[in-house]
């Protein structure tokens, strides 16, 4: 058992290390040339929007419930680690940025989680459409609170309705990877322990779910507190990358186009968000880069990317499949399987192959 | 409580309205360890809503249930079924989309005690509990004879197989009652006779005392001891097989007065 963990971990430790590596090589050597800035950015907002829509994910793929006002806690985030980076600025106290980082990140996930709850424990009483609405509301309410509320200190005698800007930039590249992979790493870890297993017996039927010795409340309550946890991390980083916030940025549009990605990339598949968080974010983005002229269109193209996905694949791209290294490894090295796979859909079963003609060496 | 012994369970005066009609009333139930009792009636007589008082989805607006003498009122669904009373639903519920296996995991949740930093960190208390009930899980799976499909969708399975499943669920959650809400509803003889064994079993095995609800009138006679009869909400007889069947007014309620 603990061999098979440890394989486990040192395999996807090693997969993301190469990724890490590859992304440094680009932008590090500055192989890109004068772009490079331009495409580190680009990654960067991939990363944020990578959190937020695993983030959404864990209520809408695995609680089964929708929400429409998730960027409402993101911006909370985002405003929390503006707030605590500017008022360090303010007063001259220097923290060493990876730490500075760390701790906006934290605090920021920690407000955003403590609106989680509070509004979690009302509203998650509602399911279905009533809920949605809800958290409509909830963002509504967030966005215009923003726009209304001042520090003196740090707003001066306007508040944050106008542009909040002169955040220090210290989302860098690498320490946004790591941040993502962490997050990422924390949320699957979760969807696979038994609390995600009572979330996902909850969607599916929480009469039985209750009937067999669950608490639907508190633990509705606890993922969408942990969902608006990293929806206030990816808040943070992207005021620490941005740098300049409003509050209308943060608005019901916004909130549904993470919904979207959440759709497209497959609801109950962390893989669907990772892979369609970034090229969603970034798309509109590089078609407006290429061609200047075609900006006006980006809009149109997304939408009808929308509709081809889900007249072809309503269950989004992935369905509820999920990546693993390890097993892609173990398929293209014949290597048996010690632990039967289900693959999506159902049916088959890997069956153990004998060693295949032309494997590479079975080390044993 | 009073002189009297403690029963697994016990209701008093139990009943419920429901505006102006009372769905239940004056409900008295007595269930002794190892009991396996019937609880018969026909349609709409308030059986499904005994079950659901005594559950905990709705609660009693009159008397009292209690289990090993602890009164039980006022609890909700899970609170009851941590107390120790699991059941298995009339239209089977499961969780359709989870695997075999995961459907009885999740009804052991209440006994694992792994944090939600533990599962973060997979730390090793973490392991060694998820190990246990895997072994817990997969052992119960095999008594019923499902452990061949514990990583199939429960949705796949056949309906006599997806009856199974919801008992083994409702065992996994360690109940000192079992309650059964017609498990031979939509099957055929042989299914209906699987699961006659599969009763059987439990009672050899885990020496609970089963409260079920059927209508497979054989079923019940065949292996229940004791048989409670409800009409309009209320208790109209109770006794052995024999004495219910011979009695003028179950004979009544079923098939109506002679002209």
């Amino acid at each position: 058992m603990n061999a098979s963990y440890k394989r486990h971990y040192l395999i996807n430790l090693a997969g993301i290390a190469v990724l890490f590596a590859l992304l440094c090589l680009l932008f590090d050597t500055g192989i890109l040339g004068r772009r490079t800035e331009y495409i580190k950015g680009l990654a960067i907002i991939g990363m944020y929007s990578i959190i937020m829509v695993c983030s959404l994910n864990l209520l809408t793929g695995y609680m089964g419930e929708f929400s429409l006002g998730h960027a409402g806690f993101m911006s909370i985030g985002a405003y929390s680690a503006a707030i605590f980076t500017s008022l360090l600025a303010l007063y001259e106290i220097s923290i060493p940025a990876p730490i500075l980082f760390v701790i906006s990140l934290i605090i920021a996930g920690a407000v955003a989680a403590v609106f989680g709850i509070i509004v979690g424990i009302p509203a998650l009483r509602l399911r279905g459409d009533y809920l949605c609405i809800v958290t409509v509301a909830v963002a509504e309410i967030i966005r215009v609170m923003l726009c209304n509320l001042s520090i003196p200190a740090i707003t001066g005698s306007s508040t944050f309705g106008k542009s909040f800007a002169g955040i220090p930039k210290i989302a860098d590249f690498h320490y946004v990877f790591i941040a993502t992979v962490i997050c990422v790493t924390l949320m699957y870890m979760y969807i696979r322990s038994r609390f995600g297993r009572a979330v996902i017996a909850i969607r599916e039927d929480y009469i039985a779910a209750s009937a067999s010795g669950l608490n639907v409340t508190k633990h509705k309550v606890m993922t969408f507190t942990i969902s608006a946890f990293f929806a206030g991390v990816s808040g943070a980083i992207y005021a620490l990358s941005i740098t300049s916030l409003l509050p209308t940025y943060f608005n019901f549009s916004k909130s549904s186009e993470f919904l979207a990605m959440v759709i497209m990339g497959g609801s109950g598949s962390m893989t669907g968000s990772i892979v369609a968080a970034p090229i969603l974010s970034a798309l509109p983005q590089i078609i407006s880069y290429v061609n200047a002229d075609f900006a006006s269109y980006r809009m149109l193209i997304y939408a009808v990317l929308l509709i081809v996905i889900m007249i072809f694949k309503p269950s989004g791209i992935f369905g509820s499949y999920e990546f693993s290294l390890e097993r892609l490894i173990d398929k293209l090295s014949g290597r048996k399987n010690v632990k039967a796979v289900t693959v999506a859909g159902g049916a088959s079963i890997e069956a153990p192959t004998t060693a295949g003609k032309d494997d590479i060496g079975e080390v044993k | 409580m009073s002189e009297t012994k403690t029963h697994v369970l016990e209701t008093k005066g139990l009943g419920i309205a429901f505006g102006g009609l009372k769905a239940n009333n004056d409900v008295n139930i007595v269930i002794d360890e190892g009991e396996l009792i019937g609880l018969i009636g026909p349609n709409g007589a308030g059986k499904t809503t005994f079950f659901n008082l005594i559950t905990g989805v709705y609660q009693p607006t009159e008397g009292s249930y209690y289990l090993n003498g602890t009164k039980m009122n006022g609890k909700t669904t899970y609170q009851v079924v941590e107390a120790g009373i699991a059941r298995t639903f009339q239209n089977i519920r499961l969780f359709k989309k989870m695997s075999v296996l995961d459907n009885v995991r999740v009804a052991f949740n209440k006994d694992m005690k792994a944090s939600l930093f533990d599962s973060f960190l997979r730390t090793r208390r973490y392991r060694e509990e998820e190990a246990r009930i895997y072994s817990k899980a997969m052992e119960l799976l095999q008594m019923f004879d499902l452990d061949k499909y514990a990583d199939q969708a429960a949705e796949n399975l056949p309906y006599g197989q997806q009856r199974r499943l919801e008992i083994v669920r409702a065992l996994a959650t360690d109940m000192k009652l079992l309650l059964l809400d017609e498990p031979a509803a939509g099957m055929n003889p042989t299914e209906t006779e699987q699961l006659l064994h599969s009763i059987r079993m439990i009672r050899e095995h885990f020496n609970i005392p089963v409260l079920l609800i059927e209508h497979d009138m054989s079923l019940v006679m065949n292996v229940c001891e004791r048989i409670y009869v409800l009409n309009f909400g209320e208790i109209l007889a109770s006794g052995t097989p024999s004495e219910i069947a011979q009695n003028p007014e179950v004979i009544e309620a079923y098939l109506g007065k002679e002209a």
